[in-house]
């Protein structure tokens, strides 16, 4: 078997970098650090299936010698939406830990009266921040009233 | 017309998660389902198993009609169908425990809606893994599994939850990797996937190689079945669960890995000799899982390294290299399922009645509920190994063996050419059994005395060297005793420690079935010739 030698260092670095990021304390990194390696793999995984040829389908007067061989590719591409479906879970996963560490469990306790109350001196700051803009917006009006009466 | 049900064995869990799922808002018609389900499973694992007993070698089934190296092939033999059968039977006794406990409490932060889906999928990858007669749909049957066990251990996502959700994430996914890697290389080295025909091609490669593959797949393996080195995350992340997923978990998970570990050495590289290192780590594995439970206050916590300890007894057996050696493991197997399943069952019983897993707050459990009692002390003596028990048989099932083969007695068969280790580490690692045994024993006792012997007026200010040495969960959960047991969770724990008395009482007919399922392990060919009657190139 011949295989690409640009592939083989492209998956070393994703190898070492993803291993070096996934160590940090971070969860976000370490999920990086999983996406890179997985990425590494899935790659090495298709450079096992040789160098490329062409599609794999029989055919009239089509050397099966000359095909690349599907089999790693379908096993690559099985791994990838494997990847994608933790990768969405680790999200899902990091958003709450991340909640948890802001508001601690406290954070699901919010009952639907203290937001009320939120919510209510939040419209309240709403009204009078636009009552400020309104009366400025007057005052800068009647400044030019004043201005175009003189002139 | 058996062949068909092969498949369907993986289809039903699949198909029934999906219907649970549509039903989220009906609870009983998704219990109907998922029980009818496992149950369904059960009785066509049963049927194949009869089948292929009475055959004597087993059935291969080609995925859409794709003849085997090139498609996938599903292969159930004795021990596949041992597998199944006693994990169909386990995952049905959780289930209805489970129900009983989402009947009783209606839990505001156990999303009932999406446990039973999760809890099929579990299933159906658990299934997939035991049948798969190909190393990449392994792989797949990992993955579904262990994707639904994340959803379960971070059932509800309270910061304790997510914290051992995170370490036993980044663990498995680890593994994982290792895993897909080691797919890679054997890929690479053989232009192959399909385990049959690996037995043949991996023997033709250089030694060296060999031996890399070989321990990549062990790693890969190890991290799953929780071998000693590899074991560290498993104490941590199991105990936090809610009760009736830890008892899945401990039960079947790890076992899982065990079975891979067991085709691995008996199809993959029967070959290669790895016997020493097998011992080795037993008996390691051994020492340190059952010091470690030595010092735990909390019972969950105890009963998750016992069950990395026991793995050991399991490892010892492997690494016997002979047919006694690895009937007597699959024997134990079946043992260890059920009764970790049952004692963690248990624990979830003692939790909510006694509002405390830790022995340090326990007591008079005997006389508050009898009942309990009798379903803790059975298991707990089964696990320490008392006779007439199972646990007691299968550990002299695999001293005997392990005996046989350390003094060449010319009963023992070994497996395909590899020989047995050395003499005098085969007796180390029998007397570390023993003493892992005793030690359990030692463990169980003590919690049965302070939690359920202990009068309750005597809990305040109670002194005795006993408890000095012991540690608390590293969180201490806040537990809210009920003191409502409902009928079913009780039911169905009754009906898993029945289970655990029946392996004692048909101990014979179980270790014969054993023996035959060791038997067709003997020889790699044998399972090579389930896939390709005709001879493999």
């Amino acid at each position: 078997m011949t295989a690409s030698l640009t592939l083989v260092i492209v998956a070393a670095v994703l190898f070492g970098t993803g291993i070096t990021v996934m160590l940090e304390r971070s969860l976000t990194r370490v999920l990086i650090g999983f996406l890179l390696v997985g990425n590494g793999v899935n790659l090495f995984m298709f450079v096992m299936g040789g160098m490329p040829g062409l599609a794999p389908i029989l055919g009239d007067g089509v050397d099966p010698e000359a095909m690349s061989d599907p089999l790693p590719q379908a096993f690559v591409l099985t791994a990838i939406v494997i990847n994608l479906g933790i990768t969405a879970f680790m999200l899902a996963l990091i958003y709450r830990s991340w909640w948890l560490a802001q508001l601690g469990e406290r954070g699901d306790l919010i009952g639907d009266e203290d937001e009320m109350a939120e919510d209510a001196e939040e419209t309240a700051d709403l009204y009078r921040s636009s009552e400020e803009d309104d009366r400025a917006v007057q005052a800068v009006l009647d400044a030019s009233d004043e201005d175009g009466g003189r002139a | 017309m058996t062949d068909a049900l092969v498949p369907l064995m993986v289809l039903l869990p699949l198909l029934g998660a999906a219907v649970a799922l549509m039903l989220g808002r009906r609870q009983r018609a998704q219990m109907a389902v998922s029980t009818a389900v496992l149950a369904a499973v059960a009785a066509i694992a049963a049927v194949l198993l009869a089948q292929v007993d009475a055959s004597g070698s087993g059935i291969a089934v080609a995925v859409g009609a794709w003849p085997p190296p090139f498609g996938i092939v599903l292969v159930v033999d004795r021990l596949s169908a041992i597998m199944i059968i006693i994990s169909a039977l386990m995952l049905l006794g959780v289930l209805v425990y489970a129900v009983g406990q989402g009947i009783a409490d209606q839990h505001r932060e156990t999303p009932v809606s999406i446990f039973h889906p999760t809890y099929l999928i579990l299933s159906a990858g658990v299934f997939n893994a035991f049948i798969a007669g190909d190393l990449f749909n392994l792989y797949v049957g990992f993955e579904i599994l262990l994707s639904a066990s994340y959803v379960l251990l971070t059932l509800g996502g309270t910061g304790e939850r997510i914290r051992a959700g995170v370490t036993y994430i980044i663990v498995s996914l680890v593994s994982s990797l290792f895993f897909l890697s080691a797919i890679a290389l054997v890929y690479g080295a053989t232009g192959t996937a399909n385990i049959a025909q690996l037995s043949v091609r991996l023997a033709e490669l250089p030694q060296d190689v060999q031996l890399i593959l070989h321990l990549l797949l062990l790693i890969a393996f190890g991290i799953k079945a929780a071998v000693f080195p590899l074991s560290f995350w498993l104490p941590d992340s199991y105990p936090t669960a809610p009760a009736p997923v830890t008892a899945v978990f401990a039960g079947l998970l790890t076992k899982v890995g065990v079975y891979a570990i067991i085709r691995t050495e008996t199809v993959l590289f029967p070959e290669s000799d790895l016997s020493t290192l097998f011992l080795v780590i037993g008996g390691l594995t051994l020492a340190v899982g059952i010091l470690g439970a030595l010092t735990q206050a909390d019972i969950k916590r105890l009963l998750s390294f016992t069950l990395v300890s026991h793995i050991g007894y399991m490892i010892f057996g492997i690494g016997l290299a002979s047919v006694a050696g690895l009937a007597a493991t699959i024997y134990y197997v079946i043992h260890h399922i059920s009764v970790q399943t049952t004692l963690f069952l248990t624990t979830g019983l003692i939790e909510r009645f006694g509002g405390s897993t830790s022995i340090t707050r326990l007591g008079g459990l005997r006389r508050a509920s009898p009942m309990l009692a009798v379903l803790f002390f059975v298991p707990a003596m089964n696990l320490g190994g008392i006779p007439p028990f199972s646990g007691f048989l299968g550990k002299v099932g695999l001293f005997v063996s392990g005996a046989d083969a350390a003094g060449g007695t010319p009963a023992t068969e070994t497996l395909g050419t590899s020989s047995p280790g050395p003499d005098w580490l085969i007796w180390t690692v029998v007397a570390i059994g023993a003493a892992t045994s005793l030690v359990t024993l030692y463990a169980l006792a003590r919690f049965w005395n302070l939690a359920f012997w202990r009068p309750k007026a005597e809990l305040e200010g109670y002194r005795s060297r006993l408890i000095d040495s012991v540690q608390e969960a590293p969180a201490g959960a806040t537990v809210v005793a009920t003191r409502t047991t409902p009928v079913l969770m009780l039911a169905a724990t009754a009906a898993l420690v029945a289970l655990t008395l029946a392996l004692t009482v048909f101990a014979g007919p179980l270790f014969e079935l054993s023996s035959r399922a060791a038997e067709n392990l003997r020889d790699a060919s044998v399972y090579v010739s389930i896939v390709f009657p005709g001879g493999v190139r």
